[in-house]
């Protein structure tokens, strides 16, 4: 029974055992079911045997239910959170290399940069390339703003997320103790 | 102390307690192949070559799931390995526990689409519990350890190492390790420790035990649905008995949950879904409360999901939590091990505590039409209620998957778990011949019976050479109608009787086929014919082919179309 709701952009952050193959196995859930993924970042926590994969995924309660599920059902999944948007921190870093070849436009973008705060990390004679942290709107706004001198590359990390407060992704829960039942080896 | 790793995997199997191993050799595992002559591992593990890597990994799988065991099979790399896709996709489906071990090239070959290598681990991922590409020698006996306790773990399921060549060959350090100690060391021990796979809580929600007692006093119709969890977790089949003695309310079953509810049980309304009686899909329409123990709400059981158990409030058992709310939504559910959660209803419950009389008699007043007999035309029914007579009920049944899998389903009454051996999730033709030899292996003391279609039949009868050379004493049984039977069902009924490439006019002549492989074969056309090959069959104490020639419109009566509420019967 799919209770359609209507798709939303939803944050999961899932945490693995940092082992080869454990990503494909990650992504290939959604591609399965015909999810498209619109944007993935991985990389180590703070202990080395562990990923931290923050997915974005438009899906509605029923879909993002279903891949949560699956996903802890996987042997090397350790936990799945969905983040709520009013109780998390998201942010990306988005490197944009822009067409400046005089000194006014030059300047220009630097002022753009200023006041988003994006820092500039190389600058040769006919481009600047720059650097910015932040969601999804500041990333639009500064990208229709370069876009008048013409944005030569830009490359963009995927989200990553965290919940704000003192919650953790390791914490115990009933649903995640029931996911581990079936996991358990003896 | 000091060993070649090939030698290290055949200890890890001794260390698990594994005596019978189904394989087929080939360039990258001579290594391991090696063992068997070069330390005498033939004598301590039983290897069965097959005809086929398939065969093979069915027989693993068969023997698996008549045993209750670990199955192991052994493949070489490339097609060896791609050989056995169609026997893990199987395992995976029905949850059966199978190790499959097959070794890629070496590492200086990895990735260069080397002579048979192939990405096994990449191509199983989807169909595995779990899987692993060994690249040195120092991982293998803690990987080979972490594979067997997850494939018999929580909800089994097969599990894929995959072992470079090189590792084979490398000397690697081996400490023995009897079975009662692996959880207590190496990567096992920490993966076991660690938060999420904590051994707490072991048990299932006391608290979702008790809420499911309260509402078993507030509903007047409730229905038991037994499936493959019950048959799969250990010494749940008698606390599930227990369970409905007390409650006294139908059960129905799935085709994975045959065994578990004797057949011939009086609260038993048979098989649920397609081609379910009538008992039991007007009881899931009529219900009130559905519990369901064990089963996953597959298509086949459900067929309309939109319709299913329309008036039920549905409570759902099982050990796999993302099996909860997956095709049906419920309305309570309880997380745990099969016999532990029927153990702790059963301290809840007392026996008759609750009167479903009116209801129970409504449902099981509702009867299958009576089935018919003929001295002249051989009837489905009656090979197996012959079967069923001559072995006391006992035999182990393999079956294929078509009409004769669904007439095995129906008319053998299952009285035990393990005896239907069936590929009831992935429906793979073919799987019945392995599945048999490889539990004959397993229970040399049982009668195992393959049931098969001339369809299914063709598809893995090379594994004749297999039983012959090994003297397996299993009796085929070739449901033959000439045609792919279950196909052609649905053709006449639903593609306007257009039997487009259904119908097997061609040979080979099974009888003959048999007897070259040196197997006696016989040909019957009626039910005394049948009778009396299959006491011949079984008092020889060899394997046997009974060409059972049936009519080409013989078809499985219930049916219900797919995508349609299970009460609107196609065929009554």
């Amino acid at each position: 029974m799919n209770i359609t709701t209507g798709a939303t952009r939803q944050t999961l952050s899932v945490l693995v055992d940092n082992n080869a193959g454990v990503l494909s196995q990650v992504s290939r859930l959604f591609s399965r079911k015909g999810y498209n993924i619109e944007s993935l970042a991985v990389g180590t926590t703070d202990s080395p045997e562990v990923s931290r994969i923050t997915i974005e995924v438009i899906a509605d309660e029923f879909q993002v239910k279903q891949i949560m599920s699956q996903l802890s059902k996987l042997f090397p999944v350790r936990s799945v959170k969905r983040l709520e948007p009013a109780h998390s921190i998201r942010r990306e870093l988005l490197l944009i290399k822009v067409k400046a070849e005089t000194r006014d436009i030059r300047n220009e973008v630097i002022q753009i940069a200023n006041i988003f705060r994006a820092s500039i990390i190389d600058v040769s004679l006919g481009t600047i390339t720059l650097a910015v942290i932040g969601t999804e709107s500041k990333d639009e706004a500064i990208e229709g703003l370069l876009n008048e001198f013409g944005i030569l590359e830009l490359a963009r990390t995927g989200m990553v997320a965290l919940e704000r407060g003192q919650y953790t992704l390791n914490e115990q829960s009933k649903v995640k103790g029931e996911y581990d039942y079936g996991k358990r080896m003896l | 102390m000091k060993m070649k790793a090939s030698q290290v995997v055949m200890e890890c199997l001794l260390e698990q307690g594994v005596d019978t191993v189904f394989g087929y050799p080939g360039g990258t595992i001579l290594e391991i192949y090696d063992e068997f002559e070069l330390h005498g591992y033939n004598r301590k593990i039983r290897h069965i070559l097959t005809s086929h890597e398939q065969g093979a990994s069915h027989a693993a799988d068969g023997y698996a799931r008549s045993t209750g065991k670990v199955g192991v099979c052994f493949a070489t790399s490339g097609p060896g390995a791609t050989n056995l896709v169609t026997g893990i996709a199987t395992a995976y489906m029905d949850s059966s526990p199978v190790v499959f071990i097959t070794v890629n090239v070496g590492e200086s070959l990895i990735g260069k689409d080397s002579f048979q290598e192939v990405d096994i681990t990449g191509i199983t991922m989807p169909i595995t519990k779990c899987n692993y590409l060994v690249r040195s020698g120092k991982d293998l006996p803690d990987i080979m350890r972490e594979a067997f306790a997850i494939a018999r773990s929580g909800r089994p399921g097969p599990v894929l190492i995959d072992i470079l060549k090189n590792v084979t060959y490398e000397m690697i350090e081996y400490q023995p390790l009897p079975l009662s100690e692996h959880h207590r060391h190496g990567k096992l021990s920490r993966l076991i420790a660690r938060d999420s796979h904590d051994l707490k809580p072991v048990e299932p929600d006391h608290e979702d035990v008790n809420v499911l007692v309260d509402l078993l006093n507030d509903c007047k119709r409730p229905l038991v649905l037994v499936g493959g969890g019950v048959i799969r977790s250990r010494g749940a089949v008698p606390e599930f008995r227990k369970f409905i003695e007390k409650l006294g309310a139908p059960v129905a079953s799935t085709v994975m949950g045959g065994g578990a509810c004797p057949g011939d049980h009086p609260l038993f309304t048979g098989m649920i879904g397609m081609h379910g009686s009538h008992a039991s899909n007007v009881a899931s329409h009529d219900c009130d409360m559905l519990i369901a123990i064990g089963c996953r709400f597959s298509d086949r059981v459900t067929c309309d999901v939109n319709t299913f158990a329309p008036n039920a409030c549905v409570v759902h058992i099982d050990i796999d939590r993302a099996e909860i709310d997956k095709n049906v939504i419920t309305s309570h559910h309880i997380i745990g091990d099969a016999r532990r959660v029927l153990e702790l209803l059963n301290e809840r419950i007392m026996l008759q505590e609750y009167d479903f009389s009116p209801w129970r008699k409504a449902i099981l007043s509702l009867k299958e039409p009576p089935l018919e007999h003929s001295d002249t035309k051989l009837l489905p029914h009656e090979i197996l209620h012959t079967v069923s007579r001559l072995t006391g009920g006992n035999a182990i049944i393999a079956t294929d998957v078509g009409q004769h899998q669904m007439w095995s389903c129906q008319y053998f009454h299952f009285n035990r778990p393990g005896q239907l051996l069936t590929s009831g999730g992935f429906g793979t033709m073919g799987f019945g011949y392995g599945a048999a030899f490889g539990a004959k292996l397993g229970n040399p003391d049982q009668v195992v019976v393959h049931c098969t279609g001339d369809g299914c039949f063709r598809m893995n009868c090379h594994e004749m050479a297999t039983v012959q050379h090994y003297d397996i004493p299993v009796i085929t049984i070739i449901f033959d109608n000439h045609t792919l039977g279950m196909v052609r069902q649905w053709q006449t009924l639903i593609y306007g009787e257009r039997y487009s490439q259904t119908t097997l006019d061609r040979g080979p002549d099974f009888v003959k086929l048999a007897e070259a492989y040196g197997i006696k074969g016989y040909r019957v056309t009626n039910v005394a014919e049948f009778e009396a090959a299959f006491k011949e069959a079984l008092e020889s104490g060899h394997a046997a082919v009974i060409d059972a020639m049936l009519d080409m419109d013989e078809m499985v009566h219930p049916m219900v179309s797919g995508g349609s509420p299970v009460t609107n019967f196609l065929l009554d």
